[in-house]
């Protein structure tokens, strides 16, 4: 039974189509991805599953429910967390902050409870701590809780944004080009990050990425978009071996030319 | 220059020093403002102490002492020897509350409102019109009011209104928050300017056809509540008559009564304002400042967060435009105008966006200098005027000096300037805005 499905999505800008009946699943406790040049519609199709963008046709099944409708908070309360392409931290709050507003949806106080100091508040808020603490040196991150956001380095930074997703206790974790700008040894350590969080954590991941050593070496599953349709569908070995993908990456000529 | 100052600070600011600076600040300043109660040097000595209490390093417990000690009986009983110190202390804490409360929605949760000032006015005329004469005058023309009336509700009413003002302002912050939802940055600044010249308008012409607010004359007189029973003021006047001179009056007793009804409220502000900021709520306000998109991608309803943030703000506002009410026992449509907004965005500037003490500290700022600094920097002028000094070199005669170079009416030319040295020189504001430091398990390594 597939975690997530959709059938026919159809996203328009004016006359522009940026997604095109995109049918798609994922299967639970896999890791896919979705591959394709620049412009081929990949963050639309994200934002539309997120339901930053309501699509304008096609049903998107989440755990056999639809989300089309559905504002992004709902979506995340449904147990599908994300990270951007640009990383959007919190930039001007602490980095513990950032995991915390993450857990905003699991956290059960509400105003009287903050006004009064009720025990309920400090232990949540305790325990909360507690499991951001444990979140960041999940990622891979030390003595850095109080630091602001924005002074970490790259890194560290897309490395919060994937706690702060990872702080809602998702079931699907959407991530958007996670490891653009890092180095090799830095795509190294997401890589093994992203396997555990599928493997320990048991959380299924979809994610949006350029670099093809990522992409082959992780996904199980991979999607190829071109001008926002799936030209092409498979395991890494068989996406490596197909011809509209050759020439969606390099061109028609340059693909026939290889020969 | 800056690194010696920096050591200086340093310096004062460990061993005994803090506590012996803290202290030698409030007994000059208490000695001299007794000696010379109209001094505003002296004042101002005495007004750095709770700013140095803040700053300083000594131990909280003494530290509360010392601010109980200033807060109970020094400024009270200083206060009733100039009852104008009363009022400055009182304008404080009303502008501190309408800061806090700014600064909720503007510095938390990033909300630009130039409308603010429309909730103080809920408030205050929630009062008005059922704490004075005016419910039964509202079949008449302003003005016009037949002898006789009577005043609606007795004044003990007062302490209900003010959960009452707290509530129809929270109410008006909603009514304005949900048009405005979808809003963001400038265009949410036009219509929360609109929103606080319609409440205005509003008060101004619902004079008819019922007269419910008595139009541009305003409401008066309001019903103050009333002074605690004779046998807790009996005692005090004793206490007080040999230090003040004389028995204080009932007057003076209500500038008391007034100076701790607004520091209660202000201690409630404050509470409210850090506690709600160091949790889910506070922390989801400054999520949506931040980033918008990625807070509702984590999960946190923009609606009803924005929602509690222009209803929290308000509620600050609400309170305070009760209590104005009834300290004033007037109020017109004047008292609520835009500059009013303006002005408690200065104080939200100046202190520092989305910092609670900077706030409270730019509200008291922008007070003295308003009703004290100015006004006194205009006297010395008027009197210069009047004498025959001149200004050597130049040969300048002070009585030749024009009559319109009044500081006091250059009130908003200096609200502007702040504004723009603010933002050239110290754009996150005298007291910045700080995270909390957590003390997180990881770091005990």
């Amino acid at each position: 039974m597939s975690l997530l499905q959709t059938n026919n999505v159809v996203k328009r800008f004016g006359g522009l189509v940026a997604v095109n009946k995109m049918t798609f699943s994922v299967d639970e406790g896999h890791i896919v991805s979705i591959i394709g040049p620049n412009g081929a519609g990949k963050t639309t199709f994200f934002n539309s599953l997120t339901g930053i963008y309501k699509p304008e046709e096609g049903e998107i099944l989440f755990k056999d429910h639809s989300l089309i409708g559905l504002r992004p908070d709902q979506v995340s309360a449904r147990g599908i967390s994300r990270t951007f392409q640009n990383i959007r931290l919190f930039g001007s709050m602490s980095v513990i902050e950032n995991i915390l507003v993450g857990m905003h949806i699991r956290l059960k106080q509400n105003a009287l409870d903050a006004l009064f100091r009720s025990k309920k508040f400090n232990e949540e808020e305790k325990d909360a701590e507690q499991k951001a603490s444990a979140l960041m040196e999940y990622v891979g991150l030390k003595n850095v809780g109080n630091e602001l956001a924005r002074n970490l380095p790259y890194g560290g930074q897309r490395r919060i944004e994937i706690a702060r997703a990872l702080a809602a206790n998702p079931t699907l974790l959407l991530l958007d080009e996670p490891t653009a700008g890092m180095n090799p040894n830095e795509t190294e350590d997401a890589i093994k990050l992203f396997r555990r969080i599928r493997d320990e954590k048991g959380i299924t991941i979809l994610l949006i990425e350029h670099d093809m050593r990522v992409v082959m070496g992780i996904s199980e599953y991979i999607s190829v978009m071109d001008y926002g349709e799936k030209i092409a569908e498979g395991t890494p070995q068989e996406i490596r071996k197909n011809q509209r993908v050759i020439e969606a990456y390099l061109g028609r000529d340059a693909a026939s030319s290889k020969d | 220059m800056k690194t010696f100052f920096s050591e200086l600070f340093k310096k004062a600011n460990s061993g005994f020093w803090p506590i012996v600076i803290t202290l030698g600040f409030l007994i000059v300043g208490t000695i001299s403002v007794y000696q010379s109660p109209r001094s505003l040097s002296a004042f101002l000595t005495l007004m750095l102490c709770p700013l140095l209490l803040y700053f300083m390093k000594i131990n909280m417990k003494i530290k509360i002492f010392i601010g109980l000690l200033l807060i109970i009986v020094i400024l009270p009983v200083l206060g009733i020897r100039n009852i104008f110190y009363l009022e400055v202390i009182f304008q404080m804490a009303v502008f501190a509350a309408l800061a806090l409360g700014l600064n909720i929605v503007i510095g938390m949760a990033g909300l630009l409102d130039l409308g603010y000032v429309a909730f103080y006015a809920v408030g205050a005329y929630t009062w008005a019109i059922f704490g004075s004469k005016q419910l039964s005058l509202l079949h008449s023309i302003p003005g016009a009011a037949p002898a006789g009336a009577e005043f609606t509700l007795s004044p003990t009413y007062f302490w209900l209104f003010l959960f009452l003002g707290v509530g129809l302002a929270a109410l008006a912050g909603i009514l304005l928050g949900l048009p405005v939802l979808r809003l963001r940055g400038d265009y949410l600044a036009i219509v929360t300017l609109g929103f606080g010249e319609v409440i205005r308008v509003l008060a101004l012409n619902l004079d008819k056809p019922l007269n419910l607010t008595n139009g541009p004359q305003g409401i008066t007189p309001i019903q103050r509540p009333p002074l605690p029973p004779e046998f807790i003021i009996g005692p005090i006047r004793t206490l007080l008559t040999p230090i003040v001179g004389r028995p204080p009056t009932d007057a003076e007793f209500y500038n008391v009564f007034f100076y701790f009804i607004a520091l209660f409220i202000i201690m409630i502000a404050i509470m409210v304002a850090t506690r709600l900021e160091d949790s889910r709520i506070g922390r989801a306000w400054t999520a949506i400042r931040e980033d918008e998109t990625a807070a509702i991608a984590m999960g946190i309803p923009l609606v009803r967060m924005k929602l509690a943030a222009f209803a929290a703000g308000a509620s600050f506002a609400g309170a305070m435009g009760v209590l104005y009410s009834a300290n004033r026992t007037f109020v017109s449509p004047e008292t609520f105008s835009f500059l009013q907004s303006i002005g408690v965005l200065t104080m939200v500037i100046l202190g520092g966006l989305g910092s609670i003490p900077g706030v409270i500290f730019g509200a008291s700022a922008v007070v003295i200098l308003n009703i004290q600094v100015l006004q006194n920097f205009s006297l010395y002028l008027s009197e210069l005027r009047q004498s025959d000094a001149v200004i050597p070199i130049i040969n300048f005669a002070w009585k030749d000096l024009s009559n319109q170079l009044d500081p006091a009416k250059y009130q908003k030319l200096v609200f502007g300037i702040i504004l723009v040295l603010m933002m050239i020189f110290r754009p996150s504001g005298l007291i910045p805005a700080e995270r909390r430091k957590r003390e997180l398990v990881e770091e005990k390594e």
